[in-house]
């Protein structure tokens, strides 16, 4: 909770930066979520109701109210990254880590979302794995981009 | 020839934070010159060089910088506010100017700064882009240290700080009034109009908003004058434009064109053409918001007049390319889902309709589609955009009524059974 005591103090316990401030205190969980009880003690320390802060929470697609894996797998699939295959990496990515967009790994390591477009139409089919984005895509070039964080390297 | 790199001259050879770098490469020699200028000749200057909005809505720069000045002070000091939202798909230019030279955007916001007397600045950028946003504050904070930004700008008196807002994944943020409400902290939602932002925008005060590419067009048209600004381009659209080149194309990225260059340069000449073998469907052009358009008018220049002329417009810059390989049908879905998602939900007619045009679409795609399906789209498409709060509502039907026109065929197919390029399950089998 010091941590997030920090993010508060940090945005001057201003309530107009709600939206960065949970951006700050996503990134601690390590889960890439909003754990209930930090969300309430940021509330407080706003002096907003509850149900204001989560209306924010749920209105923006980058946060989370469950756990999340610890690298999130982003794959766009908006239609620059679909007309050049991104239903294949998708597929990839569902048989090398054996789950399905949306889901966990057991191991809490790797959770694979679709997205929209992050910009990286350029290098087409592209994911982004927490800030790093990925492009060009391949069968081969997708286990080896993979890897490094399975071994944690990263 | 002359050099036609305006925005794109320094990319990839300065170190995009560095303000030694900058000033080296030409750069803060147009906000060197508009403090030796009146206010209202720097924005006479604007409206000469015939640049328009780059954020999509392609409103003239100079008249709005102009209805922005004669609001009065009483109102409030007013906010400088960049769109860094970039959120339509197919669109990476503001990326690549944040990335590679975000100072020239920075000096573009400061000169604004100087002529309506503003004192704080916000870059709202979105949140995919959290690493860019680091290079933003470490440029900001190095013209801070060099006296390019802060208190006392230049010795002229002006104090001027920008502030980097982060957004969280929300297409609609991109939206002028939701977008102030979201850097007030709030959820994204548009704002009814009027009060324009020019009266009443962030915290409700006087507020001059302009996409990433409109900024950083300010200082060499500063530097230059507004007619060179406009002879580089065509009659009534002045200076180059980047665009953005993605899907079935050879070489994908970002090209700085005059304006005036056809379509059919862009997309065969830098762009290399279709691979594969393949060829040409469709384009998309100006994002999922945007018209699509067969072969028939690649000849199209890129120019705000003949665009209109053609029924096109150009949107945020994006130049999707479809080969024939893919489905019309299929496309469309990925559209419109991406519509259904992003919408704030505020409004019926687009909260909706979104889910319906995704319904309707998936009935084609499994082959359980009817010709009465077909006109529920069209019939959608005129309720859509006559009534929906906001602009992403409205040009939902843009696409839909677009490719209605030119594949009506294809669609018609899609009700017969049959998915002509083999893209879609008709897993639903036939009635
Ligand atoms: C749904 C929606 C999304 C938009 N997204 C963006 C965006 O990401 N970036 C942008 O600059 N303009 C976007 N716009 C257009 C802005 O509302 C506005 O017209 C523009 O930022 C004004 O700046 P300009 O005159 O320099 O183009 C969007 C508009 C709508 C209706
Ligand atoms: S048109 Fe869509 S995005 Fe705009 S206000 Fe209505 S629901 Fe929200
Ligand atoms: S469409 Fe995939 S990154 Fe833009």
């Amino acid at each position: 909770m010091d941590k997030v005591k920090e993010v508060l103090s940090k945005y001057h316990n201003e309530k107009e930066n709600l939206v960065q401030i949970m951006l700050e205190v996503q990134k601690l969980s390590e889960k890439n979520y909003l754990p209930d009880e930090w969300v309430r003690y940021v509330a407080e320390a706003l002096d907003l109701p509850l149900s204001k802060v989560y209306g924010v929470i749920t209105f923006y697609a980058m946060f989370n109210n469950k756990p999340r894996g610890k690298n999130l797998i982003e794959v766009c699939k908006s239609g620059p990254c679909h007309v050049n295959g991104s239903a294949n990496i998708i597929a990839m990515l569902e048989k090398e880590l054996g789950i399905k967009p949306s889901e966990t790994t057991s191991d809490g390591l790797f959770t694979i979302e679709l997205s929209n477009c992050f910009g990286a139409c350029d290098i087409a089919p592209a994911v982004k794995i927490g800030e790093k984005v990925y492009g060009n895509l391949t069968q081969d070039s997708i286990k080896n981009i993979i890897n490094p964080y399975r071994e944690g390297f990263n | 020839m002359e050099n036609r790199n305006i925005l794109s001259a320094r990319f990839g050879k300065i170190k995009p934070d560095s303000v030694e770098d900058y000033v080296a490469a030409g750069g803060y020699e147009g906000l060197k010159t508009a403090i030796t200028m009146k206010p209202e000749d720097i924005i006479e200057e604007i409206k000469k060089s015939y640049l328009f909005g780059r954020g999509g809505a392609a409103y003239p720069t100079g008249i709005k910088w102009e209805q922005a000045y004669a609001v009065p002070l009483e109102k409030g000091l007013k906010y400088m506010v960049c769109n860094a939202d970039e959120g339509e798909p197919g669109t990476f230019k503001d990326r690549h100017i944040m990335a590679e030279d975000p100072l020239e955007l920075i000096e573009g916001m400061t000169i604004g700064a100087f002529i309506f007397g503003a004192e704080e600045g916000y870059i709202y950028c979105r949140g995919e882009y959290s690493a860019i946003q680091e290079t933003l504050r470490s440029a900001i904070d190095n013209a801070k240290k060099s006296g390019y930004l802060g208190e006392n700008i230049l010795g002229t008196g002006l104090n001027f700080d920008i502030r980097v807002v982060s957004g969280a994944g929300a297409y609609v943020c991109g939206e002028n009034t939701a977008l102030v409400e979201s850097i007030e902290g709030k959820p994204g939602r548009p704002r009814r109009k009027p009060p324009y932002v020019k009266n009443a925008g962030l915290n409700m005060k006087p507020t001059v908003l302009n996409n990433v590419e409109t900024y950083a067009c300010i200082p060499w048209i500063v530097k230059e004058g507004g007619e060179k600004f406009l002879s580089i381009g065509t009659e009534f659209s002045g200076g180059t434009k980047l665009m953005c080149l993605s899907g079935n194309v050879v070489n994908k990225g970002v090209y700085e064109v005059p304006f005036g260059t056809t379509l059919r340069e862009l997309i065969y000449g830098m762009g290399g053409g279709i691979p594969n073998g393949r060829k040409l469907k469709f384009v998309h052009l100006g994002g999922c918001s945007g018209t699509c358009f067969p072969e028939g008018l690649l000849d199209t220049k890129i120019c705000y007049n003949d665009l209109r002329k053609n029924g096109l417009s150009l949107g945020s810059g994006a130049v999707v390319v479809i080969d024939d390989s893919q489905c019309v049908v299929d496309y469309l879905k990925v559209v419109m889902e991406f519509f259904e998602e992003e919408s704030c939900g505020k409004c019926t007619p687009c909260r909706e309709g979104t889910q319906r045009m995704v319904e309707l679409l998936e009935k084609l795609s499994e082959g359980r589609g009817t010709d009465e399906d077909i006109e529920r789209m069209k019939d959608l498409s005129q309720i859509m955009k006559n009534s929906s709060f906001c602009g992403l509502g409205k040009s939902v039907p843009i696409p839909v009524l677009a490719l209605l026109k030119y594949f009506e065929d294809e669609f018609k197919a899609h009700v017969a059974g049959k998915c002509p390029s083999g893209k879609c399950s008709m897993s639903g089998g036939k009635k």
